[in-house]
């Protein structure tokens, strides 16, 4: 049994397509077996939700008259400092930025409450954002002073452009020093108080699709609320990594670098977030899609959270010192009940992803193509696989010598 | 009958160097545990106690604590889920020492039971998209 994607858009069309999510898959394949339902079902949808570091919107906000040069100036969206390294009037806000005067980590544990996470979230919603801005002036561009509200709906561009999303698979964050400590992955109690994880397990995207078969550039996705496309593998993507013999990462694996319009996506689905001692970043919602081609693909999609084992790493030392210990592996099933085993103590998890926001993904996604109004897409160039030989390097410093 | 509450009482600045809570165990035989306590730069004083004893007595020294000018509020509706902004991720399930936050097995949302809240605060900044509240 062979289908294209023309064939299962050609289904999407009529309104004959079956589509069902990655949690739903499981057991239709093992009450019908692989063989049947590959012949029936044409997609399955995944979907994640959590907080992605790596994601940032750029915007045109439209010249002024007089003209003013942003470029190489300085911009301050709600007081947080957008990227102005490029042309005129063109600005990139990441989600991790703070403002000048947020305290950071002086008084630890920061709290962070409000960065460049939460001023995409705010654009999205459609709030006015203060922004307030220097530049050095040219006979081109002499103005070098703007303080203006703007808003999404009047601004040229609004694109959401995340350079890695969606990790396959990640560590479960413990902590195994006697203090607490304050991390990306949350709060940590000392001496194993505590475990967090980040992944929707089952219902992950590139768990889905664990050999990058179906997901490729161009991609056309779920993002935010709206419609968005791979744009290219994430940034430290790395396939070459520890993987079952069905080829499940048990390590973080690959990435996404996803693209979309900023102006047709919805808060709900971009939520600024706040790490406590460690900073501001932005939850992002993202759906894929796996059109089932093949018996082989359709089997990919029946991964449960028995199957996939994550690495459990400490906080304290391990991490921040770049070593590469890993204390034992538990599976996503394992977490999701709430408790794990580590070093024979009992320990209680909690997850910093949310599942129940990662299935309403699935199945919204689920709905749009069911009704006809998502169309799939083939990759126009696949993301690089285990043959590509890529590893995630960590930075050779050198010393700078006169 | 026993009865163990926590509550929230607001001192007004009158009241604030007065022993007070001292002859809730003295004269009304309650037992008292203190949850949280400040006095405000304008000295308003807040303490939120966990008080038990009998029925009789608790009613009795609620009564004198109202007749002495201090207002009381039960604690159950000062920490509160905004719902909108909670994504039902679960950072607080570990972070909680009262147990009020539990995940739906089923569908692995989080419930907030304010009955078993101490109002301690922890899940307000460590909640992500902060959407724990804190009313006094």
């Amino acid at each position: 049994m062979v289908k294209t994607i023309d064939e299962i858009n050609e289904k999407i069309h009529k309104g004959e397509a079956v589509v069902v999510t990655a949690d739903e898959i499981i057991d239709l394949v093992r009450e019908k077996g692989v063989k049947k339902a590959a012949q029936e079902v044409d997609v399955v949808t995944t979907g994640t939700f959590g907080p992605m570091c790596s994601s940032s919107a750029y915007i045109n906000v439209g010249h002024t008259s007089p003209r003013i040069k942003l470029g190489g100036g300085r911009v301050l969206l709600n007081d947080v400092p957008a990227y102005t390294g490029i042309a005129a009037v063109d600005l990139l806000i990441g989600a991790t930025a703070i403002p000048d005067d947020d305290p950071r980590n002086r008084i630890h544990p920061g709290e962070f409450n409000y960065g460049g996470g939460h001023v995409i979230e705010e654009l999205v919603a459609g709030n006015d954002v203060r922004l307030e801005a220097t530049a050095y002036g040219t006979d081109c561009y002499p103005k070098r002073k703007l303080e203006t509200w703007i808003n999404i709906k009047d601004i040229n561009d609004a694109v959401l452009f995340n350079m890695r999303n969606a990790y396959q698979n990640y560590n479960v964050a413990v902590n195994l020093s006697e203090k607490t400590i304050y991390t990306y992955m949350g709060m940590l109690k000392p001496n194993l108080g505590n475990a967090s994880y980040s992944s929707a397990g089952q219902l992950s995207p590139l768990m889905n699709d664990p050999l990058y078969k179906t997901i490729g550039i161009g991609t056309k996705i779920f993002l935010g609320g709206g419609v968005g496309f791979v744009a290219w593998h994430g940034t430290q993507h790395s396939p070459n990594v520890l993987r079952t013999e069905n080829g499940i990462p048990r390590r973080s694996a690959g990435t996404l670098a996803v693209i979309g319009d900023l102006k047709q996506m919805n808060r709900r689905w971009l939520v600024g977030t706040s790490m406590l001692g460690y900073g501001c970043t932005l939850a992002v919602g993202i759906g894929v899609p796996i059109p089932i081609l093949s018996e082989e693909i359709l089997q990919y999609t029946t991964v449960t959270d028995n199957d996939i084992l994550a690495p459990v790493v400490d906080y304290s030392r391990v991490y921040p010192q770049m070593q590469p210990d890993v204390i034992d592996e538990v599976s996503y099933a394992q977490l999701k009940s709430g408790q794990i085993t580590i070093q024979g103590k009992k320990v209680a998890t909690a997850s910093l992803s949310s599942y129940p926001r990662a299935a309403e993904i699935a199945k919204t996604l689920k709905e749009w193509i069911i009704n006809g109004e998502f169309l799939l897409t083939g990759p126009v160039a696949p993301l690089p696989g285990i043959e590509s030989g890529i590893t995630f390097k960590p930075l050779k410093e050198r010393p700078i010598e006169d | 009958m026993a009865v163990s509450k926590r509550i929230v009482l607001r001192f007004p600045g009158r009241l604030v160097d007065r022993p007070i809570v001292s002859r809730l165990v003295r004269d009304y035989n309650l037992d008292f545990n203190i949850l949280k306590a400040s006095v405000t730069p304008e000295e308003e004083g807040l303490l939120v106690l966990e008080l038990s004893g009998k029925q009789s007595d608790y009613d009795k020294g609620i009564r004198y604590l109202t007749e002495t000018g201090v207002r009381i509020q039960a604690l159950s509706q000062d920490v509160t889920r905004n719902e909108e902004r909670c994504t039902h991720c679960g950072a607080c399930l570990t972070i909680c020492p009262a147990g009020a936050f539990e995940r739906e097995p089923q569908t692995l949302r989080v419930n907030f039971d304010n009955d078993k809240c101490l109002a301690c605060g922890l899940c307000i900044k460590t909640c992500p998209p902060r959407a724990m509240e804190l009313h006094f």
